[in-house]
């Protein structure tokens, strides 16, 4: 167990932001809730998934909906915290911690903001190891773990709870119209895990990933350094294009946004092309028509000079990018994990390739 | 038509006299630390000569960073009053809570949080608490507070609750002046709400200010308009409401002068500066806007401001050779001072520029000893830098012609990578002052249709922009549709669409016009 400093959460937010791999909305408004819970004497610890007890419980939180519904809610500390209480009432027993469901994007700051109000550690682990815009795709479906009840919070005096369902996918079709009713967004509790869960299906120490990687961008913007290079080499990973971006596609369907990024190459990978497609996360990247990198690696695209992660939503011509892939977690890379969060769970007809398999091509 | 335009700028106050769409006469002159002397000197100078002295002048145009500046430099900043119309939501992050320390220690009076606001669909998030806005307001009234900023949740979607908040307000504190963030920004609380929040703690400066320079025109004997971010202008006593509506028009005026000198409306737009130079691009004559968050003096801001991007290289730029480098160190305005060219021991960009033959300033035998591969080296650098901006701030591959103005116009080369063609403009050292004296009328509307198709709905949003443009003083023949924006509200029925459109025309000819109404109406005034 260790208390972070808000040093830690300034270089969560920036890590957390590129494990989003595009998607998962910015950690700001998370960040400036954490600012204000810091200076107001609070403080969060860190504890690791190994040191739960088995019949421990845990609250596992996150904020449900749409970003841009999010910018002007903004994000309340208090509702997290009170939609872990809502679910704890439910339990009739304490939660011991409370962790991430996605450690990527403005979710990976959540868990901190309830432990804040609730004086409860945050486990360091989530479910997806990144960001991923579905409930049936993390660990924890992935196991077949148990995935009811879920509670959606809104600050109105509306605790809403789904209380039985027989899975995953009807969890996401469920809550998602619960969430839409609530103006798009809503603070959730989902199902609760189990210290033997979390020990045995939880993406672990992803938190210490996500502050080690926003660590090091910030070390090396400081000192001028290359903080691409500092990400491959804190997030173990392969740098597969630097380019320019030259054309984006987007459209809106069924509450997604998808589309595809293509990006020029430049130095070494002048006169090839790198074309992502996307849905709200980054998704397929494919190298001269070759399909290249896939779900459930990471996807990021960073920008070259600064080494922040662009989002989905907002990239666009011009940006000079380096494409970073990072490794996916184990959990995802047998035959049930990619069926969940494999490239055929997104619609594209590929047989997963890990880029680690591959050299470098050029 | 005769007008007069003028850049106030941190430097420099350029004044222009256009003449039936020409230049007829520019003056350059330093800025004073009261701004209204400079642009006294200006005038004086422009209309010294009889021949234009003799005429008459139909309008002057002020275009002015003198807000911004005030900004940055944390000067002449009012206390404000901030009320939030939002509750339950958005209650951890009151307003101001991303500011810096020192901005919000001189800004930040006394914080309102009051339940109301508007859900994504339009839909209220809770009513409008009227009783607890009331109560406020009569708090705000025993404080004595001038400034109020007013911001509910999703209210570019419906502004209704700020809208009662100012009436309510009005009601009960009529001598405070009241900023809506609806009237300034779009989507994104925080920030517009901080454009809201900056526009109040500058009002007193705007109304002080303007009043100087309606002085100081007074001589003119001509209505005086301020230049807006959207290079439109607005009548000088409406635009002291607004006062961050004016924070980027230095670049707006620069870009739209800079397309009336060429007569290109789609173009890129390079300004080079003594140390920055901007970028931007021209969309039928207009900037292209920025739709992303812009920060002014460490405040996140979000309302309609060109999209630009300024990087440290100017004619004062600093040239190094080992390791070689070209700005964005700059001796800015003591270039005329250290310059090696003007006497002094300093290499900077102009003298490169000098050495190269590119440009005629000073005495360039000064520059004579300069080694050949350093200037070489030099240029190639600023070159390298030009061409990857340009291109970053492109929205497509296709070939765009650019235009080069400021005074630093010549360290822009006459082939660049992904520019069909580079073009140099007389007069575009004072682009910024010609942009002024063109500055167009406008109209806006933004409402929401029931029960008509997309087309229908757009077409009566364009009628009702062009009758507003026209009662501000917009010529009907040369108005044109600027920005068409439109949103569908599902939860409302009868296919219910918000539409937003933008018109803008030159001024008509004040004879036939009411003056007394001249100036853009984006909306009455009062209603700020």
């Amino acid at each position: 167990m260790r208390e972070l400093e808000l040093d830690d959460v300034e270089a969560l937010a920036v890590g957390a932001w590129i494990l989003g791999t595009g998607g998962g909305g910015s950690p700001y408004l998370g960040l400036l809730n954490m600012r204000r819970l810091y200076a107001e004497g609070h403080r969060v610890s860190l504890m690791s998934p190994l040191d739960l007890a088995d019949e421990n419980w845990v609250a596992v939180v996150s904020n449900m909906g749409a970003p841009l519904v999010g910018q002007e809610r903004l994000a309340d500390s208090r509702n997290i915290a009170r939609a872990v209480e809502i679910q704890q009432g439910l339990l009739g027993s304490t939660f011991r911690a409370v962790m991430p469901l996605e450690i990527g994007g403005g979710n990976g700051i959540q868990p901190l903001m309830a432990a804040a109000h609730l004086g409860l550690p945050v486990v360091d682990a989530d479910t997806m190891g990144r960001a991923y815009p579905e409930a049936q795709m993390t660990s924890v479906a992935v196991g077949d773990l148990r995935p009811y009840p879920c509670v959606l919070y809104d600050p109105r005096g509306i605790e809403a709870v789904v209380t039985k369902v027989p899975s995953w996918k009807w969890m996401e079709r469920v809550s998602r119209k619960i969430c839409v009713e609530l103006g798009s967004i809503a603070s959730t509790c989902k199902a609760p895990r189990t210290g033997r869960e979390v020990k045995d299906w939880g993406i672990h120490f992803t938190v210490t990933k996500a502050i080690g990687i926003g660590r090091r961008v910030r070390r090396a913007q400081r000192h001028h350094e290359d903080p691409v290079g500092a990400i491959l080499d804190e997030g173990h990973g392969k740098l597969i294009f630097r380019g320019k971006v030259i054309d984006v596609a987007r459209r809106t369907t069924e509450g997604f946004l998808r589309g595809r990024a293509v990006i020029e190459g430049l130095d070494e990978d002048r006169r090839s092309r790198l074309e992502i497609a996307f849905q709200n996360e980054w998704v397929v990247a494919w190298r001269d028509a070759a399909p290249i990198a896939m779900s459930p690696e990471l996807i990021c695209v960073l920008d070259t000079v600064s080494g922040e992660a662009f989002g989905t939503e907002t990239i666009g011509y011009g940006r000079r990018v380096s494409v970073v892939v990072l490794p996916a977690p184990a959990v995802f890379l047998t035959p049930k994990g990619l069926d969940h969060v494999g490239p055929r769970a997104f619609g594209y007809d590929l047989d997963f390739r890990s880029v680690f398999d591959q050299g470098r091509i050029s | 038509m005769r007008r007069i335009g003028i850049d106030v700028g941190g430097t420099n106050t350029d004044a222009v006299l256009l003449e039936d769409g020409r230049v007829a006469h520019a003056v350059k002159t330093p800025t004073t630390s009261d701004v209204t002397t400079g642009i006294v000197t200006a005038l004086g100078e422009l209309t010294r000569r009889p021949e234009i002295a003799r005429g008459r002048i139909d309008g002057v145009v002020i275009g002015t960073t003198h807000f911004v500046n005030a900004v940055v430099q944390r000067r002449d900043l009012a206390r404000v009053v901030a009320v939030r119309i939002g509750l339950p939501a958005s209650a951890s992050l009151p307003p101001f809570c991303d500011w810096p320390a020192d901005l919000a220690q001189r800004v930040r009076g006394e914080v309102f949080m009051i339940e109301g606001g508007h859900d994504y669909d339009g839909r209220p998030i809770v009513p409008f608490d009227e009783i607890a806005m009331l109560r406020v307001a009569r708090q705000i009234r025993a404080s004595g507070t001038r400034s109020v900023a007013v911001a509910a949740i999703f209210s570019p979607l419906d502004p209704g609750c700020e809208e009662r908040a100012r009436a309510i307000l009005s009601e009960e504190c009529p001598d405070a002046s009241v900023t809506m963030s609806h009237s300034l920004g779009r989507i994104g609380l925080l920030e517009r709400e901080n454009a809201a929040l900056l526009n109040a703690a500058l009002i007193d400066l705007a109304r002080a200010t303007i009043a100087g320079f309606i002085a100081a025109v007074r001589g003119v004997a001509a209505p005086l308009y301020l230049t807006q971010n959207d290079g439109t202008m607005m009548q000088a006593e409406m635009a002291a409401a607004l006062p961050v509506m004016s924070f980027a028009s230095g670049a707006t005026n620069s870009m739209r002068g800079a397309a009336f000198l060429s007569g290109l409306t789609d173009a890129m737009v390079i300004d080079v500066g003594g140390t920055t130079t901007d970028i931007g691009q021209l969309r039928r004559g207009f900037p292209r806007e920025a739709n992303s968050v812009v920060e002014v003096g460490g405040v996140r801001t979000l309302f309609r401001m060109p999209d630009l991007l300024s990087i440290g290289l100017g004619g004062g730029s600093l040239v190094s050779a080992d390791p070689l480098s070209v700005g964005p160190e700059s001796v800015g305005y003591r270039l005329i001072e250290e310059g090696l060219v003007f006497g002094g021991n300093t290499v900077t960009a102009t003298d490169v520029a000098v050495a190269a033959g590119l440009v005629q300033i000073g005495d360039d035998r000064a520059v004579a000893d300069l080694p050949r591969s350093l200037v070489q080296r030099a240029l190639d650098l600023a070159r390298a830098k030009i061409e990857d901006s340009v291109d970053r701030m492109k929205t497509d591959a296709s070939e765009l012609p650019l235009i080069a103005v400021g005074g630093g116009a010549f360290l822009v080369p006459d082939r660049l990578a992904g520019i069909s063609q580079v073009t140099h403009v007389p007069h575009g050292d004072c682009a910024n002052a010609v942009g002024a004296a063109i500055a167009q009328v406008s109209g806006e509307t933004d409402q929401i249709y029931r029960d008509l198709s997309r087309e229908e709905a757009i077409a009566a949003a364009e009628a009702q922009a062009r009758e507003r443009a026209i009662v501000a003083g917009a010529e009907r023949g040369t108005l044109q549709t600027v920005d068409v924006e439109d949103i569908p509200l599902a939860y409302l029925p009868g296919n219910a669409l918000r539409v937003r459109v933008r018109v803008a025309g030159e001024l008509a000819s004040l004879t036939t016009q009411n003056r007394s109404n001249s100036g853009a109406a984006r909306r009455t005034p009062r209603e700020y």
